[in-house]
């Protein structure tokens, strides 16, 4: 191991690294005093509001007459933030659904579980949940998914949508790189229709205009439609994404598989894509990370994600004033699970990169 | 779909009739003859644009002909998919830049043909590259990535990679004109020694040493013609043409 190398004296230790990176020069030391005393300044205030000052219990009285924040919104309001209009004695089933699902989500993300047999776990927990969220058997009342909403509901559109518009990116990139002119038609134009309009419009287009095309009689289910629509809008983002990764490797890749009598899916499977694919890891995490935060938009079609079910709690008059703490109860949420994504995007590009370096 | 047409008794492996390509309207190579017998070892020079390369690369239709035919080992090369996939098992390719899979170790870029195209168990590919890695003098490299290698144990694997399909014909694309000088040597002694155990070779090299040691024959292109075809002696001591006179008063003189 020649990377060893011994310090010179005197040029380790903490005090050492503050004068070495904060006040190493005039203008250096400057600039770090304002963003310490912004820092402290900006934490003093928060603290003095969020936990001193703050109300903590289930009392809006109390509230109106402190200084602080009014924590006591979330303990009154967190089931319908959370859960939605999902019956309250049974909120343990979207409960039980929602830590099962992101159980599963955790599990499959790890190298080591990495085998075919995640494909029926997946459809036996897809099938499990069904039945816990929906009920009608085994002695679980029904509820009829109009009633879901809040976090499960986001989870679930955002899961479903990314997982199922993946494999579907993959197919439309490949599509936009073929070699028959046809399938490349519908490929180009199946994305650049799906991307020049916003998710907006896509979600009105699947619950206003979808169902008038439809024979009379045939109703889709809402949810449905609009989970349609997430996938289909997710997957062609990803197609371009993963273009990028496609155009990255060198030409030589394929023609060295090609050489070696390897088929055209076998090249994508073992050569092409799991290089790509690597080499798009940052923008398709930005690509899921929008993809779970634009759920909200949901709302417009009448879908009450978990941003929605916030907003109808803050309409309790006794409430009203406090939207700001259920606000930053529901964007505690988000980050929770957008900087996971980030951070286990960031860990796997190391791990990939690991083994393979010069 | 097999057309003997030339005497296969003289074991013909290539058979190369009257080929023209074109790149748009760039006559790359013109009116290509050439037949290579079994074991044969062929280098193919030219100064860069002479279209060497193309025609070698037509050979296991990396590249398309617009006429003329290309028969491997009898078959020919044209737009059916299960002729070229019976002439891609037959024909193996080295490449200029070695066109490792960088994702995978050593041992599994080794492996991937033999396991998918020739469904050999994992055991017995692996037994076998290791067999062709201690061949080119590498075996301890087995478990590394690319990434880890020289550019010349680099070529010396995709040299191993290429002979674990099993191939009647090796096609060398330029094989040294990517590495560091005191890297050329180790590659070419594999090669030498491949060529001394009697495999079909076809080269397209600038390294006259290695050419004077093992070819039987030279060919010299320029202007995607093929200009001379001789025996290594007559090429470099005898040149008939004024064009290869040139070329080689070009590489030799310095």
């Amino acid at each position: 191991m020649n990377n060893v190398t011994m310090k010179p004296p005197g040029q380790s230790g903490a005090l050492y690294w503050i004068r070495e990176n904060l006040f190493s020069s005039k203008l250096n030391t400057v600039i770090s005093a304002i963003c310490i005393y912004l820092l402290v300044k900006f934490t003093i205030a928060v603290v003095d509001w969020g936990i001193l000052n703050a109300v903590f219990a289930a009392d809006s009285t109390a509230c109106k007459a402190a200084s602080g924040a009014c924590w006591g919104i979330i303990s009154e309001k967190y089931q319908l933030i959370v859960f939605g209009t999902y019956p309250r004695d049974e909120q343990w089933r979207p409960l039980v659904a929602m830590v099962w699902f992101v159980g599963l989500i955790g599990c499959s993300l790890h190298r080591s579980f990495w085998k075919l047999w995640l494909i029926p776990l997946w459809t036996g927990s897809l099938i499990g949940l069904g039945v816990l969220m929906w009920g009608g058997v085994l002695g679980l009342s029904y509820v009829e998914n109009t009633q879901w909403g809040g976090l499960p509901l986001t989870l679930l559109l955002a899961v479903v949508g990314t997982v199922a518009a993946f494999p579907l990116g993959i197919l439309l990139a490949l599509g936009r790189q073929s070699e028959l002119p046809l399938i490349r038609i519908w490929c180009v134009a199946f994305i650049e229709l799906v991307r020049g309009v916003p998710l907006i419009s896509v979600l009105f287009m699947a619950s206003v205009m979808f169902p008038l095309f439809l024979p009379e009689g045939v109703t889709i289910d809402k949810l449905l439609r609009a989970q349609v629509g997430i996938i289909l809008f997710t997957a062609a983002y990803l197609a371009e994404v993963f273009r990028g990764g496609l155009q990255a490797l060198p030409k030589g890749q394929y023609e060295a598989a090609s050489a070696m009598g390897l088929t055209y899916w076998q090249t994508m499977r073992v050569v092409i894509m799991p290089q790509a694919l690597r080499i798009v890891i940052p923008p398709t995490v930005n690509s899921f990370i929008s993809t779970f935060k634009d759920t909200s938009l949901v709302l417009i079609i009448g879908l009450f994600d978990l941003l929605a079910t916030a907003k109808v709690a803050i309409t309790d008059p006794s409430w009203r004033a406090f939207y700001v703490e259920a606000y930053i109860f529901v964007a505690a949420i988000y980050f929770v699970f957008c900087y996971s994504m980030a951070s286990y995007a960031n860990n796997l590009e190391t791990d990939l990169r690991k083994g393979e370096q010069h | 779909m097999s057309l003997n047409t030339q005497a296969s008794a003289e074991d013909i492996l290539i058979h190369i009739n009257n080929v023209n390509k074109w790149y748009g309207d760039f006559h790359v190579l013109k009116d290509i003859n050439l037949d290579v017998k079994k074991g044969e070892k062929i280098i193919i020079c030219g100064p860069s644009g002479s279209g060497k390369s193309t025609a070698i690369r037509c050979m296991n239709r990396l590249e398309k002909y617009q006429s003329g035919e290309i028969l491997i080992d009898g078959i020919l090369l044209d737009d059916n998919v299960k002729n070229l996939e019976a002439v891609r098992k037959e024909v193996a390719m080295v490449f200029q830049h070695f066109n490792l899979f960088p994702h995978m170790t050593i041992l599994d870029n080794l492996t991937l043909a033999p396991r998918l195209v020739n469904k050999m168990p994992r055991k017995d590919a692996e037994q076998m590259a290791m067999s062709y890695l201690e061949r080119v003098k590498i075996p301890q490299q087995a478990h590394k990535y690319p990434g880890q290698l020289s550019g010349g144990q680099q070529q010396r694997v995709a040299i191993a990679r290429a002979l674990c399909s099993n191939p009647r014909v090796m096609l060398f694309d330029e094989p040294t004109s990517a590495l560091d000088p005191e890297m050329i040597k180790e590659v070419l002694d594999v090669m030498v020694e491949l060529a001394n155990e009697g495999t079909t070779m076809i080269c397209v090299t600038h390294e006259m040493g290695f050419a004077k040691q093992v070819a039987d024959r030279v060919i010299f292109m320029d202007d995607g013609r093929i200009v001379e075809e001789n025996t290594p002696n007559e090429f470099f001591d005898n040149p008939q043409n004024e064009r290869t006179q040139l070329f080689l008063s070009q590489i030799l003189g310095h």
